[in-house]
């Protein structure tokens, strides 16, 4: 197995709160890997760091050979291109249409010429089934046309790394079944290397080749897919049928509840 | 004592971080001109078209005030004909400058910070930073040079506007005779005393007004309180910026009698 992304004993800490305590991953090449785990636990943050937006306090992150904390900028930016990432909200640019939207990473990053790059975003557009909404502001769209756009704009220059934030919240059976299908075929046809940050726990756990539990700051399990549906990992088994009780907290850390209603600190 | 220092040294900090954030903004070449040229002009529009309006309306009515109360004073001794060289040596030198750059901290300084803080709100500048493209230099650049070229026009606009909207008041209501109110202003106005450091004024303001408010608006808490407040700074801070930098502007090309 050879490894795309590796992390190594990280840890980030937001305030004095321990994000990530000592994690270390790998995720492999040519695979889907999906990352799970309760909201809050750290899912985007993990995506922002193997991106080098932000930096560990410990630890290290290699993206293809390159140490991201401690890469210069312009290496930072040079690895970026070979990286696509569909934030959890989108993000379109809001002074660009749909189209501009797309075709500003080959308009910056290539030297194709505009028939070329217009031909390039139609087929992006059209794979994510948004060909006829090219001339619309992402203030027309609604929120899993949203979601579809950012990702024909995240695989324009077909990246060797994508990276989804919860691609299938808020679409319909029938977008989310074309989503699953064009997540598949880009990492099987292309080869590329995906990480997918999902609630949904079958859908992830029907397309990953790998999969990453992540608990209070931790990694629970990490494994294949059947290997986790076959785990006895009481943490496991309660995130995969979503019961509210059991190790897993549901709660954000607080102080104690009776003593909290009755006003007692 | 200790507090003062360390207030001090943090706005100290505050301003150099803010100078390499403004040399990174305009040092970063563009990749395309075309492209980059493009930005800049659209900008241009929504910086400087736009506030047009607003300039012209209150440049009209600074103009008919000043020369409304240039009359009533300069009658006393006789001298109502000198209303011309009142009215254009107080817009150029003081009120065009001054009063543009406030009204430009109020409308497109605020809209530049508001707009450049949703963009971070909604993770677009991490979009552009994730994509590989400096925001820096495809956000900020195009809408700093943008205001710095136009707060200057916008000035003498107003200038012009105001000496017309005096003269309309001056000559054709209270009766000052026209050749007088023209040749009054020409032997007294300077091209480059007067009118020359109008827009020297303007230029400086500019860049303060508009350095001011991209920075708010790239480093605010990406919340809508966040924003709200940044906007606010924008427009207080700007706008004590411009009254500060004007007095020692003044004392330094006039003060010298
Ligand atoms: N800018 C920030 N400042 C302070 N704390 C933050 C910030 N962003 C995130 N956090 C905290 O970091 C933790 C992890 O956030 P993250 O967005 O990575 O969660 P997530 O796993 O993606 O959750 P979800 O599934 O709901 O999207 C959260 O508990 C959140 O409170
Ligand atoms: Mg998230």
């Amino acid at each position: 197995m050879e490894v795309y992304v590796d992390v190594k004993n990280l840890s980030f800490y937001r305030a004095d709160r321990a994000i990530y305590k000592d994690i270390t991953l790998q995720i492999p090449k040519g695979k889907i890997t999906a990352v799970m785990g309760p909201s809050g636990v750290g899912k985007t943050t993990l995506l922002r760091l193997i991106g080098g937006q932000i930096a560990p306090h410990s630890g290290s992150v290699t993206v293809a050979g390159l140490d991201m904390s401690r890469a210069s900028r312009k290496e930072l930016f040079d690895a970026r291109r070979k990286m696509g990432m569909l934030f959890q909200s989108g993000a379109l640019f809001s002074d660009m249409s749909v189209f501009e939207n797309v075709a500003l990473p080959l308009q910056e990053h290539t030297e194709f010429d505009d028939v070329m790059i217009r031909d390039i975003v139609l087929m992006k557009l059209q794979s994510v089934g948004l060909r006829g909404a090219a001339h619309l502001m992402p203030a027309e769209l609604s929120g899993g046309m949203a979601r579809r756009a950012a990702l024909a704009r995240a695989i324009a220059l077909d990246p060797d790394l994508v990276m989804y934030d919860e691609p299938f919240a808020g679409q319909d059976p029938i977008s989310k079944g074309v989503l699953v299908e064009l997540i598949k075929r880009l990492n099987h046809a292309a080869n590329i290397t995906s990480v997918l940050v999902s609630h949904d726990v079958e859908d992830s756990l029907s397309i990953a080749d790998h999969v990453c539990l992540l608990s209070d700051g931790r990694v629970i399990l990490s494994g294949t897919a059947d290997e986790i549906r076959q785990s006895k990992d009481p943490r496991v088994v309660q995130f995969l049928q979503g019961h509210a009780d059991g190790p897993v907290g549901f709660h954000y850390p607080a102080q104690d509840y009776d003593k909290q209603l009755l006003g007692m600190n | 004592m200790k507090t003062l220092y360390s207030a001090i040294y943090r706005h100290i900090e505050t301003v150099g971080q803010a100078g390499v954030f403004l040399f990174q903004a305009i040092c970063r070449l563009p990749v395309r001109y075309d492209e980059a040229l493009k930005l800049y002009f659209r900008q241009i529009y929504s910086v400087g078209v736009l506030s047009l309006i607003i300039i012209i309306v209150s440049g009209a009515f600074i103009g008919m005030v000043l020369a409304l109360q240039g009359y009533s004073i300069l009658t006393r001794y006789g001298s109502e004909s000198a209303v011309g060289q009142l009215l254009s040596l107080t817009l150029l030198r003081e009120l065009g400058p001054v009063v543009t750059g406030l009204l430009f901290a109020g409308r497109a300084g605020s809209a530049l910070t508001a707009e450049i803080g949703l963009m971070k709100t909604t993770e677009q500048l991490s979009s552009y930073e994730m994509m590989g493209i400096d925001p820096l230099r495809r956000v900020v650049a195009p809408r700093f040079l943008a205001g710095v070229t136009c707060m200057p026009i916008l000035a003498v606009i107003f200038s012009a506007v105001g000496i017309w909207a005096g003269m309309l008041v001056s000559v054709h209501w209270l009766g000052v005779y026209e050749g007088s109110f023209w040749s009054s202003m020409q032997q007294s106005v300077y091209f480059d005393t007067d009118v020359m450091n109008g827009v020297i004024k303007s230029l400086v303001f500019a860049v303060a007004v508009v350095w001011i408010a991209v920075y708010q608006g790239y480093i605010c808490q990406p919340t809508s309180e966040g924003i709200g407040r940044a906007t606010t700074r924008t427009v207080v801070l700007g706008s004590l910026a411009i009254l500060g930098l004007d007095f020692l502007l003044t004392a330094a090309m006039f003060g010298d009698f």
